[in-house]
């Protein structure tokens, strides 16, 4: 009997600590006991919670290497004075939360980001601000973590000298959401990604792409807006990707792009919007892309489709008020076009089913006499050229015969 | 000037009797209200109504310039028999046409864009005003000389298509043609050239360049928007639509003046 006493007692001290221990927490401020993060991540233990009052705190690089969560309260300033990393973290099921983190060093050299995450697993960056760094968050080979409700801001003037906001390197399982990025290089970058959920961004005025990923398999983004990049999403060499519900607006320069896909394999680009971009899409050796139920608004191209893509499939899309819907750089044809509404339509309804009794002939003539010659686009709206159009529309002789759209819709589909 | 004046005053109100002229005005009233109620955004509306004006304006002047001149010509007789110099004469009927060509076109504008209250495009509405007058002008001028050279109504007329067919459409085929042909070299500066001789590709590029089409062009468009856009082109561009109104004016004024009635 005593010694079944003796057991439970044990039993409950040992629980007992484990217990004060789990909930230890160091508190952080200019004029408290502990008055460094530095210090504070001495004294913690795994599983601490270091609270981080408001103040400005500039300690150079903070090497985290317990799992501790780290707690803003009205965002404290932790700056980096335009040198080296702010928080560098080598430890699983670390939580970064509140922080306002500034001017991590802009490096030829050195990738410095604000946050890095080193091979690790269960992180949490939720409800940061970042002003002005090299890099914002910066993750390799790490899994598993979440980076959220973030507002990453930079200055970058120049592509070579500006990194990008949110940086994920052969990394797996990664949930990106409700992030707000402007000015850095590339707003969300990732290569050798797997499974990463991107949700809900948005990412506007950065210098080079709104979101840019190679090699990344199996990934999905939703809800996203890509606004005013300079060259607005690029994405390549990835399969299994689905792009559904963005909206891509205003990518507009001689070199801008709403999505650039090249060589993407079996994915889907679905109820997405593209307004206003000088080339909505541009399909480089693609195959088995299902592009249905995108809007495509007062963009320049609307579709340029290379011959190297094939087994394509465009449905059910709303092409309206594009100078050019579609334009291509060969007369065969191997992408299946049916279902769609184009705003240049010009046939007929006699059953009144909704659909158009003639098919539709997307490419326009003038769209390949610009493909060859750039500069004959300055004939543009000119009388001459919609009479071309229109001949050619009749009886084609240079457009691909066979790229038709055999089901045009007669109204705009919601 | 005081005759002149008085010409301007009389031709003026007879040109308002024609029934032609309500129809003009009352085809841009109908035309511009529906692309500015319709049209959605504005931008896009002027961008239309611009393609409609560079080609019915050269078309109206011209035709109705030379029908013109034609039907007053018993009037003009009349007139070289008092003491009135034959200069004072030419633009007073000159501008007995222009002016009420280009006051309908302008109230049939500018009516339905006052009334879609939307201001924010007004700088290029400005040019839009601006383009639609000067091609008025320039293609009056035109159909004055080609009347003053053509006894004959029928040819003059014919002429007269003849002219704005070959600005019109026909123009822009020869500088497609002019691509093609010299493809291998770098023929942007030579298109330049080439549109800016021509008033209504003039009006069109302008008016293209302004809703930032250029960056569709890649090289060739920032190169187009660097000279449209900077002083160099609106000087060079504006220099082109004044020297043709004064040559064709001029031209005019001196078959005029040698011309045996």
């Amino acid at each position: 009997m005593n010694k079944i006493l003796n057991k439970i007692l044990v039993l409950l001290i040992l629980l007992g600590g484990f217990f004060i221990l789990d909930a230890r927490e160091i508190s952080v401020s200019k004029n408290g006991i502990v008055k460094t993060i530095k210090q504070a991540l001495q004294l913690a233990e795994n599983g601490d919670v270091i609270i981080i009052h408001e103040g400005y705190y500039a300690e150079g690089n903070i090497i985290v290497d317990k799992s501790v969560t780290l707690k803003g309260v009205n965002f404290p300033i932790i700056d980096g004075k335009g040198s080296g990393e702010v928080f560098t973290i080598n430890s699983d099921f670390t939580s970064l939360y509140g922080l306002t983190i500034k001017n991590a060093g802009v490096s030829f050299i050195a990738e410095n980001a604000a946050i890095r995450l080193n091979e690790v697993t269960g992180c949490k960056i939720i409800g940061n601000r970042f002003y002005n760094n090299f890099f914002s968050v910066y993750l390799s080979k790490s899994s598993n973590s979440i980076i959220k409700d973030n507002f990453i801001k930079s200055s970058g003037q120049r592509e070579t000298n500006s990194g990008n906001g949110i940086h994920l390197w052969y990394c797996k399982d990664i949930s990106i959401e409700n992030n707000y990025i402007f000015g850095h290089r590339d707003g969300i970058y990732l290569e050798f990604v797997e499974n990463a959920e991107i949700k809900k961004n948005y990412s506007k005025n950065n210098l080079r792409y709104g979101l840019h990923f190679m090699f990344s398999d199996r990934c999905v983004y939703t809800s996203n807006k890509f606004e005013n990049n300079g060259a607005g999403v690029a994405v390549m060499y990835s399969k299994n990707v689905e792009m559904i519900s963005n909206l891509f607006y205003n990518n507009w320069g001689p070199a801008s792009f709403g999505i650039l896909l090249k060589d993407i394999t079996d994915s889907k680009i679905e109820h997405n919007r593209f307004v206003k971009n000088t080339s909505a899409i541009y399909i480089e050796g693609c195959n088995r892309i299902s592009i249905k139920k995108n809007n495509f608004e007062n963009n320049g191209w609307a579709i340029k489709l290379m011959a190297n893509s094939s087994d394509n499939i465009f449905r059910e899309n709303n092409f309206i008020s594009n100078s050019f819907d579609l334009s291509t750089n060969s007369r065969s044809n191997f992408n299946t076009f049916e279902g769609n509404y184009w705003s240049e339509y010009s046939g007929y309804d006699l059953n009144k089913d909704g659909v158009g009794d003639v098919p539709h002939h997307p490419v326009r003539l003038f769209s390949i006499i610009v493909e060859q010659q750039q500069a004959s686009l300055i004939l543009l709206n000119s009388l001459f050229i919609k009479t071309l159009d229109i001949a050619e529309s009749v009886i084609p002789s240079l457009t691909p015969e066979m790229l038709i759209d055999t089901k045009p819709m007669m109204k705009v589909l919601k | 000037m005081n005759v002149t004046l008085k010409i301007i005053k009389y031709e003026f109100s007879n040109i308002l009797r024609s029934k032609w002229l309500i129809i003009y005005t009352l085809f841009f009233l109908a035309v511009s209200y529906s692309l500015f109620t319709f049209g959605g955004d504005s931008g896009k509306a002027l961008v239309s109504l611009m393609n409609v004006i560079v080609i019915i304006i050269p078309l109206i002047s011209i035709i109705f310039g030379t029908m013109y001149l034609y039907n007053s010509r018993e009037f003009v007789e009349t007139i070289l028999c008092q003491p009135i110099s034959r200069k004072a004469l030419f633009i007073g009927v000159y501008l007995g046409t222009v002016i009420p060509l280009s006051l309908s076109f302008a109230a049939g504008v500018l009516i339905p864009f006052f009334l879609s209250g939307n201001y924010d495009e007004i700088n290029t509405f400005l040019l839009l005003m601006v383009t639609g007058i000067f091609l008025t002008i320039i293609f009056t001028a035109a159909a004055f000389v080609i009347g003053l050279k053509n006894d004959d109504k029928v040819k003059g007329l014919g002429f007269a298509i003849f002219v704005w067919l070959l600005l019109a459409i026909v123009y822009d085929g020869i500088v497609l043609f002019v691509i093609y042909i010299f493809q291998d070299y770098p023929v942007e500066n030579a298109v330049l050239a080439l549109s800016i001789l021509n008033p209504v590709d003039l009006g069109r590029i302008l008016f293209l360049l302004n809703f930032d089409i250029s960056a569709l062009m890649g090289y060739t468009g920032a190169l187009f928007q660097k000279f449209f856009s900077g002083n160099a082109g609106i000087l060079v561009s504006s220099a082109s639509l004044c020297i043709w109104s004064a040559l064709l004016i001029l031209w005019g004024l001196k078959s005029f003046d040698g011309k045996d009635f």
